[in-house]
């Protein structure tokens, strides 16, 4: 049966530079000297370090462990140097928390545990994915555990499986779609039946059959072994960048568009990467936690290939495997429309590293001299969110970033295809970038302005009720005393009627009346 | 060095972009030369140099990088438009006092490049036109109008073309003439009676003039064939301006001239595809581009039926580029996942 395509807005067909790293076989990266494994490598409150240094760890033993935060493992069997600040690769040259380790070269596995997933509950589905440090694999590495969610229906219609990958140079999907198919598909099979969804659509651009002929084969291969593989399409997706971000796809594939702040599962889909399906099943049927992936490592280099690399090796190691020209100039974490520049060479490499691309000034020259924007809507045709990037420009620019978000800013996905397009050479994602930190720093400061004020009010109220109190101590007490005076007053003499000796005449009555309003009038309001 | 993705770019720029608009201006030119003369050629070569020349003098007083800006060929566009849609026998001084208006008023006082709220050349066509309406009023016949010495010594000789006789062999555009002759009271005429006795119309709209407007046609169609321009503006204006000429020669064919004959006269075609598609001063999103050409349509067909300047375009250009800011904002496209024939979501 046909697969009934949708068409997402704009998108663009950059050069793809895809032929070199494809035709190597998937390599394993020998041993590192060192491993430092940053303990955040996906959203949300990084895990605490639960090693200390000169402890023994093995392979797949958990160093960082977190409340809700995937789990993070030793890479190879060794000795922890150090658990200290180290630069992650962050285009700033952010230092985090790391776990540095020195393998002891005997590679020894921890316990592994196969998950009998068929007879648990969702939840421990949950802990479990979370215990193995399964992330999401195609780049932004959002942890797999948290979108387990069948919505309310307790189903989902819709498995996408992200096989798109739509960014130049990398090829680490497409090469772990040829070589490992069949691992691929089963681990397939365990998320839809984590996510119970009827249909699964594997989508894959068109550029490349081999996958889609390796992949379709993998599933013919698996249902005659009596596999349950019923309702698993692959399906060619029109190649032209970003296909392969998660809401253009599930576009794509079945013409819903998710809005920006909602789940997919409200929709009745949710969305994986072909790698992350990989770890879900080397994770729940082999009981190996996620320490490797596949990565590209392309650009300037001799040999482009696809090497099976453990996370905290640094990235010069992969670099070196592959061969790096004299001119390089620079190492890119991703591809050249969405990666980061890295700080150094020696940065580690990390879940989220789907490809190392080494850059020399001939491949990515510095961009042409920034010219004024003239409005040519190129952006806005190249838009996959369907925004119009020249407002929003024009609006961060000028720092007006009430109305940058009323032009939906935050439904950007900083995909970089106006950037691409942009006549002008202006760098709309960075004033994009810009935009969202300040408004996000805002927030913060208007939070933080927020919690000190109901702290200096509880405060008030505090000093308020204290004084109250004190003052009505204070009269307890000179009542208490002059109710004694009284007493003994009373017991000295007889009891007499008081007398009002004192009467201000009628004109000072009416101007202590006047002061009282005037004071009425311009005392402020007591405050609540 | 530390700068961020994209890390390549599509190999296109400002310079490419205008460079497209003036080739695609080169087969309406080439029919223009052909059927009056050369005389717009010298007048191109002298906006185009004074065009740069100024736009280089403002440039170094605003303290802008020169050569780039320079050469982003954005004053040509705005220095060959403002030729062709001028008489091609006007004084040479009117040119230039056009074209340094259009650069250093219209175009670097509001902050140059990509900031001007009106259409440069068009702010210049109107100035000049309100400032000397005569001598923007006189065009040369196609075919049996002056030489090409005769036309270089008006523009530079400043030679008075009542004084020598000249009066025959130049004539009001097509548009005028039109008007004129249905307005003068003397005689009671109709419109195809115009058209069949008056020298200056040919087979659809005026002589000459009709295969100018092609030769703009396909320039037009290849840059939106090129993505430089979207159809959408130059579809607009040209249903609107069909729709409404259709509609008044329907109602009253003596009084008023058929849509092909506004297609194919005074500034419809140039308009359409080369100065209301301008994204500078316009409107950029698809619904208010489509409003902002049907506005120019409806405003240059009312001007040219009912106002008092021969062609229309430039003050309903004008007109419609106040509205632009307006248009835009109440037009902005709904994005991905807010439009109407998106699923619901499951409650």
């Amino acid at each position: 049966m046909l697969q009934q395509l949708f068409r997402f807005h704009g998108g663009v067909k950059p050069p793809y530079h895809k032929e070199g790293a494809v035709t190597q076989p998937i390599a394993e990266a020998p041993l590192s000297a060192e491993y430092v494994i940053p303990l955040q490598q996906s959203i949300g409150r990084p895990p605490e370090p639960i090693v200390k240094p000169g402890e023994k760890v093995l392979r797949g033993q958990i160093i960082g462990s977190g409340l809700n935060a995937p789990a993070i493992h030793a890479s190879t069997s060794g000795t922890v140097k150090a658990v200290e600040m180290r630069r992650i690769p962050h285009t700033s040259g952010l230092a985090a928390l790391c776990v540095v380790i020195e393998p002891d070269g005997e590679d020894k596995w921890f316990e592994r545990i196969p998950f009998d997933y068929r007879n648990a509950s969702i939840d421990k589905a949950r802990a479990f994915l979370r215990e193995a440090g399964i992330v999401g694999l195609g780049g932004a590495v959002f942890p797999s555990h948290q979108k387990l969610n069948t919505g309310k229906s307790g189903k989902l219609d819709h498995l996408v499986i992200n096989g798109a990958e739509c960014e130049p140079f990398i090829t680490c999907d497409d090469v772990l779609m040829r070589e490992r198919g069949e691992t691929m598909i089963r681990g397939i099979a365990i998320l839809r039946e984590l996510v119970r969804a009827e249909n699964v659509l594997i989508g894959i651009e068109d550029n490349k059959p081999e996958a889609i002929a390796a992949t379709q084969a993998a599933i013919d291969k698996l249902s005659a072994l009596g596999e349950n593989t019923a309702g698993m399409r692959v399906v060619a997706v029109p190649t032209r960048y970003p296909a392969g971000g998660a809401k253009q796809l599930i576009r794509v594939l079945t013409g819903i568009e998710v809005p920006h702040g909602k789940r997919s599962t409200s929709y009745g889909v949710q969305c994986f990467n072909v790698g992350t399906a990989l770890a879900i099943y080397d994770a729940v049927a082999l009981g190996q936690p996620l320490i490797s992936r596949i990565i590209t490592v392309a650009g300037n280099v001799e040999r482009p290939g696809n090497f099976e690399a453990r996370f905290g090796a640094p990235m010069r190691d992969l670099v070196a495997l592959a061969g790096p020209r004299p001119d390089s100039n620079r190492i890119v974490m991703g591809g050249p429309m969405m990666g980061v520049s890295m700080p150094g060479d020696e940065v580690p490499v990390v879940k989220a590293t789907n490809c190392i691309l080494v850059g020399s000034p001939k491949l990515f020259p510095p961009p042409p001299p920034e010219m004024p924007c003239i409005r040519c809507g190129a952006c806005a045709f190249a838009c996959p969110s369907d925004l119009q990037p020249y407002e929003m420009y024009w609006f961060a620019r000028a720092r007006n970033f009430g109305k940058a978000q009323e032009y939906h800013l935050f439904d950007c996905i900083e995909c970089g295809a106006c950037a691409y397009v942009c006549p002008s050479h202006i760098p709309l994602v960075d004033y994009y970038r810009f935009a969202k930190t300040e408004i996000w720093a805002h927030e913060r400061d208007n939070a933080a302005a927020e919690r000190a004020r109901a702290r200096y009010e509880l405060r008030t109220q505090r000093e308020e009720r204290e004084k109250a109190e004190k003052v009505a101590r204070l009269a307890a007490k000179t009542a208490a005393a002059h109710e004694q005076a009284l007493v003994a007053a009373a017991e000295q003499a007889p009891a007499e009627p008081p007398i009002i000796d004192h009467v201000p005449p009628e004109p000072e009555i009416e101007a202590m009346r006047l002061k009282i309003r005037e004071m009425a009038k311009t005392t402020p309001p007591e405050e609540e | 060095m530390l700068n961020n993705s994209p890390f390549f770019r599509h190999a296109t720029s400002v310079r490419c972009i205008m460079l497209k608009v003036l080739a695609a201006l080169l087969p309406g030119l080439v029919a223009y030369v052909w059927f009056f003369g050369a005389a717009i050629l010298v007048q191109l070569v002298l906006a185009s140099v004074v065009a740069l020349a100024v736009e280089a003098v403002m440039l170094v007083m605003r303290k802008k990088p020169l050569m780039l800006f320079l050469t982003d060929g954005s004053a040509l566009v705005t220095a060959w438009l403002i030729v062709l849609t001028f008489p091609p026998i006007v004084p040479w001084w009117v040119t230039c006092a056009a074209v340094v208006f259009a650069i250093v008023i219209v175009k670097h006082l509001y902050g140059g490049l990509g900031q001007n709220p009106f259409n440069p050349a068009m702010a210049a066509f109107a100035a000049m036109i309100v400032a000397y309406p005569q001598l923007m009023s006189q065009w040369p016949a196609a075919g049996h109008g002056v030489d090409f010495a005769g036309q270089i010594s008006m523009i530079f000789g400043g030679l008075d073309i009542r004084h020598l006789g000249l009066d025959a062999l130049t004539m009001a555009t097509p548009l005028d003439s039109l008007r004129t002759g249905l307005h003068s009271a003397e005689i009671k005429t109709s419109v195809a009676n115009i058209l069949a006795t008056h020298p200056t119309y040919g087979m659809f709209g005026g002589k000459g003039w009709e295969w100018v407007a092609a030769g703009y046609l396909v320039g037009g169609i290849w840059l939106i064939q090129q993505r430089i321009i979207s159809w959408h503006i130059p579809v607009a204006f040209l249903v609107t301006l069909t729709l409404i000429a259709g509609a008044f020669q329907i109602a009253s064919p003596d009084n008023y001239a058929s849509p092909l004959f506004h297609l194919l006269c005074g500034g419809s075609m140039l308009g359409a595809f080369f100065i209301a598609t301008d994204p500078i001063a316009g409107a950029t999103t698809p619904r208010g581009k489509l409003i902002y050409g049907a506005g120019i349509a409806f405003f240059t067909y009312i001007i040219r039926a009912f106002g008092a300047y021969p062609d229309g375009v430039a003050f309903a250009t004008l007109l419609l580029n106040i509205c632009a800011p307006l248009i835009d904002m109440t037009t902005q496209p709904p994005v991905f996942g807010h439009k109407k024939n998106t699923p619901k979501e499951k409650s």
